[in-house]
């Protein structure tokens, strides 16, 4: 773990983005502290600039908080995208290794199955999906899931059907393990980078998505959220740029770190690349 | 008089946290034209670090920190990066280990020789001199040959297409680092055969990098032994093998197996295994197209009886990885019956198989995949009894017992895998086989990725065990030297059918098949017997 961390920090980038990936979830943790009651109610008058009636990034045309609005949003955002993608790994985890493991026509089915939400065009999908189920977070997270697992089980798969075949696996194929032992106990630990990696980059995925069906209207109506901000201010953007402007850095920044943070997590759990990146000035 | 080569004082460093300070340390050695200098040494003894200093590969992170290297009378280690170049392929050439890796897969094997010509400006030559080298090589129909990519030749042929690149500007220095450790045992043998006759007609200096004393037996005028960066013993190949001064070369020399028959002992004829008629067959493609099928196994009957060690042996491709595959059903057999005491294993289920996989057990060939990295080796050699219902606390002080018993600390059952060396891997792996108290064992190339002193310890510790435990072993090797070693009994595989078994004396002695005859034929060293150092038990 030690040297994971020692890793880890040898990318700058990577540590920058944690630190303000942990900073968006500070915020998120502490927004009814810091702005108490709901960011829904006005507090000023509308279309106030930033720094103005003590209002820290303005506010919208109903003279709702921005600096609030993003605080709340903060929460919506981060936890469509770690339940999503949970859910997405679980989906994409479960049919690679069953895919992987077994071969033959299941993997054939398996992968025609998945190629078949792969040439769907995903936001398309989401858009769909959330439409006939209406809008809530519940639906939101549901369609985010179902169009992003694809990739999980390609990786999943394909590291499956590598490690299936090594020795140590066979090994326990001749101690007599049963097929679910072997599954769970031999191959997945050894696929855990690449998905660890694959899923931090999920997470900044399945934040835009929600972003985007926000600013089409498609949030959860009762959930302020970065999305909803943008396209609310969408309208006025000559008028009162901090309304699209201050959620647009939000989501760009978290997106960015997690990203960061990916990167940082695919040397620090791949040490023999790290080192070779290290030594080049 | 000025030699060939002059290595004097070479040190170089190596990065901080390596297990020790240099890479190389001090060596010097020379080579004169006409020579053929072998440098011998286990793995990580800076063997091929010598030789890529000397070509001007070195990685950056090692750096050159002291000593000179002259080549025809020039420093080498002062000159630019282009001077240099001039010289690489002109003077001198560098064959590798690895030929299914060292060509160009996307381009003609002609087009590569001509290019090695081209680069000296002397591309024009090609089109005449091209088929020359082909046939210099012993390549049949240089002609077509030279028209072909990589991937339609085998090993062997790419590893003669790489020496006629290396020979195509005739260089008078040939540096061929472990140029046949790839190959099989027969192509192995017409390579040496090739470097040795090419080094004689043109009169170069060959340095010749190995770990194998048969080969350096085949081959050498001159050996240099090197251990941990140094040069422990130097001097012509005739005192080297048969007289080694140094306690290195005597404890090597002692490894190499010895193909001397240890057993003895009659064995009463009592059928633990039986194959008969299996068959596998490969089938590819299909949809369009006609379907290819490739016999694996056929032919490959044998009986293994109590107590007794059978070993299974043949080139790569052979099929006698597979044929043990069956037996453990890692690999399903199409036809045909798997006699274990009588009762045929083939169309078990999974259910019905695991009764079976107590009693059968199997050591794998790469002692780097065969253990899983993130499970502790206490629990890698438990997990078998404890999928069998054994008590896990019973099961974790058996595994402290095979642990002494594999000749291992029994720490190292809080331990992981990669904090082991190749050999004390192999012996976890075989302590974790033994947890299940098998009464068959069966070792697919155990000691094969070994280096040839640790090879020589593990063979000895599963000859003693089979001895304590009264086990059967199925032992599948590619090298006869072993096998004869081991063995009880021998089955020469060939193309998936046994061609010939018999007992090891027999076989080795008087070999009736004319495939058991060339096998033989290619064993390195064949006229060298090691001399026997009593004090070396």
């Amino acid at each position: 773990m030690r040297i994971f961390w020692r890793n880890f920090s040898r990318n700058r980038g990577a540590v920058f983005g944690m630190v303000i990936l942990v900073g968006v979830a500070m915020l998120a943790l502490l927004a009814p502290v810091i702005f108490p009651g709901s960011p829904w109610d006005m507090v000023g008058a509308p279309f106030m600039p930033p720094g103005e009636m003590g209002l820290l990034l303005g506010s919208d045309s109903l003279g709702r908080d921005v600096a609030a609005g993003i605080a709340h949003g903060a929460r919506v955002s981060l936890l469509v995208g770690a339940v999503s993608t949970a859910a997405a790994l679980l989906i994409g985890v479960t049919l690679g290794a069953v895919a992987g493991y077994f071969g033959g026509i299941v993997d054939d089915l398996v992968m025609r199955f998945t190629e078949f939400f792969q040439t769907i065009p995903s936001f398309v999908l989401a858009i769909l999906l959330v439409a006939i189920f209406t809008p809530t977070i519940g639906s939101i997270v549901f369609a985010i899931a179902i169009v992003s697992w694809p990739p999980v089980a390609r990786v999943v798969r394909a590291e499956f059907l590598s490690l299936r075949s090594r020795e140590f696996v066979q090994a326990s194929e001749v101690l007599g393990k049963s097929r679910f032992s072997i599954v769970i106990g031999d191959i997945l630990p050894n696929t855990l980078s690449p998905i660890v990696v694959l899923s931090s980059l999920m997470v900044a995925s399945a934040i835009l998505l929600e972003s985007a069906l926000s600013f089409l209207g498609l949030g959860d109506p009762n959930l302020m959220s970065w999305g909803f901000l943008i396209g609310s201010g969408r309208s006025v953007i000559r008028l009162a740029w901090w309304m699209s402007v201050f959620p647009g850095i939000a989501i760009f920044l978290t997106v960015l770190s997690l990203n960061l943070v990916g990167e940082g997590l695919s040397d620090a759990l791949n040490p023999r690349l790290a080192r070779n990146r290290g030594a080049k000035p | 008089m000025t030699h060939l080569l002059e290595v004097r004082d070479l040190t170089i460093g190596l990065p901080q946290g390596a297990d020790r300070p240099h890479a190389v340390d001090g060596i010097s050695l020379h080579l004169d034209a006409g020579e053929i200098l072998c440098i011998v040494g286990e793995s990580g003894s800076g063997k091929s670090i010598t030789a890529n200093t000397i070509m001007g590969l070195l990685p950056r992170e090692l750096p050159v920190l002291g000593g000179d290297i002259l080549f025809e009378g020039e420093r080498l280690l002062g000159l630019s990066a282009e001077a240099l170049r001039s010289r690489r392929g002109r003077r001198m050439a560098m064959v590798f280990q690895e030929p299914m890796t060292a060509l160009n897969p996307l381009m003609r094997v002609g087009d590569q020789i001509a290019e090695a010509l081209a680069v000296h400006g002397r591309g024009g030559e090609a089109r005449q001199k091209v088929p020359e080298l082909l046939a210099a090589v012993n390549l049949p129909d240089p002609a077509s040959i030279a028209r072909m990519h990589p991937f339609r030749l085998s090993g062997g042929q790419r590893q003669r297409v790489m020496i006629a690149m290396a020979l195509a500007l005739e260089p008078a220095l040939l540096i061929a680092d472990e140029p046949t450790t790839a190959l099989d045992v027969t192509t192995q043998m017409q390579i040496l055969k090739l470097i040795r006759e090419i080094q004689e007609r043109r009169g170069m200096g060959v340095m010749f990098i190995t770990h194998d004393f048969g080969v350096v037996a085949e081959i050498a005028d001159r050996v240099a032994v090197m251990q941990y960066g140094r040069i422990v013993e130097q001097g012509p190949a005739r005192d080297v093998l048969n007289a080694p001064q140094h306690p290195y070369t005597r404890a090597l020399i002692a490894a190499v197996p010895h193909g001397r028959s240890t057993q003895g002992q009659a064995i009463r004829p009592a059928p633990v295994l039986e194959m008969k008629g299996v068959t596998k067959t490969y089938r590819r493609g299909g949809w369009f197209g006609a379907k290819v099928a490739v016999k694996a196994i056929h032919d490959a009957d044998f009986v293994l009886n109590k107590g007794e060690t059978l070993g299974l042996v043949g080139e790569s491709g052979s099929g006698k990885s597979t044929l043990a595959r069956c037996v453990v059903r890692l690999v399903e057999p199409e036809a045909g019956e798997i006699l274990f005491h009588g009762e045929d294993l083939r169309p078990l289920s999974r259910q019905g198989w695991r009764p079976y996989r107590k009693r059968i057990q199997m050591v794998f060939q790469d002692p780097y995949a065969s253990l899983n990295p993130r499970r502790k080796v206490g629990d890698a050699i438990t997990e078998g009894p404890v999928a069998h219902g054994a008590d896990p606390k019973e099961a974790r002080r058996r595994a402290v017992e095979l642990l002494e018993l594999v000749k291992l600390d029994p720490s190292a059952i809080e331990r992981y895998p990669h904090e082991f060396s190749g050999g004390q891997r192999q012996r976890i792996g075989l302590a974790r086989a033994l947890a299940m108290d098998p009464e068959l064992l069966i070792a697919d190339e155990p000691v094969s990725a070994l280096d040839v002193s640790v090879q020589a310890q593990v063979l000895n510790l599963l000859a003693e065990i089979r001895q304590r435990l009264g086990l059967t072993l199925l032992f599948i090797t590619h090298d006869l030297r072993v096998a004869a070693q081991i063995c009880d009994r021998i089955a020469v595989m060939q193309r998936g059918a046994i061609v010939e078994q018999g007992p090891t004396a027999s076989v080795f002695g008087a070999p009736r098949h004319g495939y058991t005859r060339a096998l033989l034929d290619s064993i390195p060293g064949r006229s060298w017997t090691p001399p026997v150092s009593s004090e070396l038990a």
